[in-house]
């Protein structure tokens, strides 16, 4: 499970069964620091995130589990929006209202 | 998920008779500008997707979620064929044959 | 399982209900040695009552955390345990890093 930052959307009218109800969104994975933390993916959203969102989301097998239908092809969802990350190190504390 | 461009297809006629009946595809990964990233996956095609769509596709366990590859030995599978989409409120990509017109883009 | 040191606390009010209930820590891999290993930061769920600067075991494989926290919750990564000493041929290794 990984922090990131919702950055676009995709649309997509032929999908595999059971998704028919589900946004795809496009996410920045990020680091403690907000840093760029690996490529850029594609998330279901189970959370009505949106745009400029920094968002928490479950990868792997599980991420079916937080969509409507669970047996469909997916593999990374958004489980929460992030509203305050405080960390140990030297970068900006994130909290309710930051500009992400 | 990531997105993706149909380069190409495989065919393969010794096969274990779990996949016998699947469609495989060659898929690279591109980034979110559409750009080429180096990396390949074959996946099983569960939308009918063609040569030079661009595609989302679901990586390990996940792809076997479908009727059509229920357990099967298989890693990767394209999910869905991708209309268009934007980054940023800017639209980085549309079909060809889609209607764009009143389009908006801004909140997702 | 993966060693890793916790870097933080996530605060997520608008979240999945299977995450209610559960603190989020962010975690950053490490190495035997104490370096920072290859991987990225991860968030997971906290079974250990751990907090910020301890050393953890880090369990980020499905089907083993969903043993702990339900088969039908969305919850692939679980801090499992505190870290109070690693050994590497014999030879305490941590605490000392």
């Amino acid at each position: 499970m990984h922090l990131g930052k919702v950055i676009g959307r995709v649309v997509a009218t032929r999908r595999s069964a059971g998704l028919d109800e589900v946004r795809l969104l496009i996410v920045q994975p990020l680091d403690e620091q907000r840093a760029i933390a690996g490529d850029t993916l594609v998330a279901c959203d189970a959370v009505q995130a949106g745009l400029g969102d920094l968002v928490h989301v479950c990868d792997g097998r599980e991420a079916t589990l937080a969509l409507p239908v669970p047996f469909v092809p997916v593999d990374a969802t958004i489980v929460g929006h992030v509203e305050q990350f405080a960390h140990d190190g030297p970068g900006p504390q994130i909290g309710a209202g930051d500009e992400p | 998920m990531f997105i993706g461009k149909v380069v190409g297809s495989v065919v393969s006629t010794v096969k274990d008779e779990k996949v016998a009946s699947l469609r495989f595809q060659v898929v690279q990964e591109l980034d979110e500008h559409g750009k080429p990233r180096n990396k390949y996956v074959v996946a099983v095609d569960t939308v009918g997707a063609g040569q030079d769509d661009l595609v989302l596709y679901a990586s390990g366990s996940s792809a076997r979620q479908t009727t059509l590859t229920d357990g099967r030995p298989i890693d990767a599978a394209i999910m869905a064929v991708i209309d268009s989409w934007d980054v940023n409120g800017t639209l980085v990509y549309a079909k060809e044959d889609l209607d764009t017109v009143g389009w908006t883009v801004g909140e997702p | 399982m993966k060693i890793g040191r916790v870097v933080g606390t996530v605060v997520t009010p608008v979240q999945h209900p299977a995450y209610d209930g559960h603190k989020l820590l962010a975690v950053r891999p490490l190495d035997p040695d104490g370096s920072e290993a290859s991987d990225r930061m991860f968030t997971a769920v906290d079974r250990a009552q751990a907090g910020v600067g301890d050393i953890v075991l880090l369990m980020a494989e499905g089907s083993s955390v969903r043993a702990l926290v339900g088969e039908k919750a969305p919850i692939r990564c679980a801090v499992v345990g505190v870290i109070d000493e690693i050994a590497l041929d014999g030879r305490v290794v941590f605490p000392g890093w």
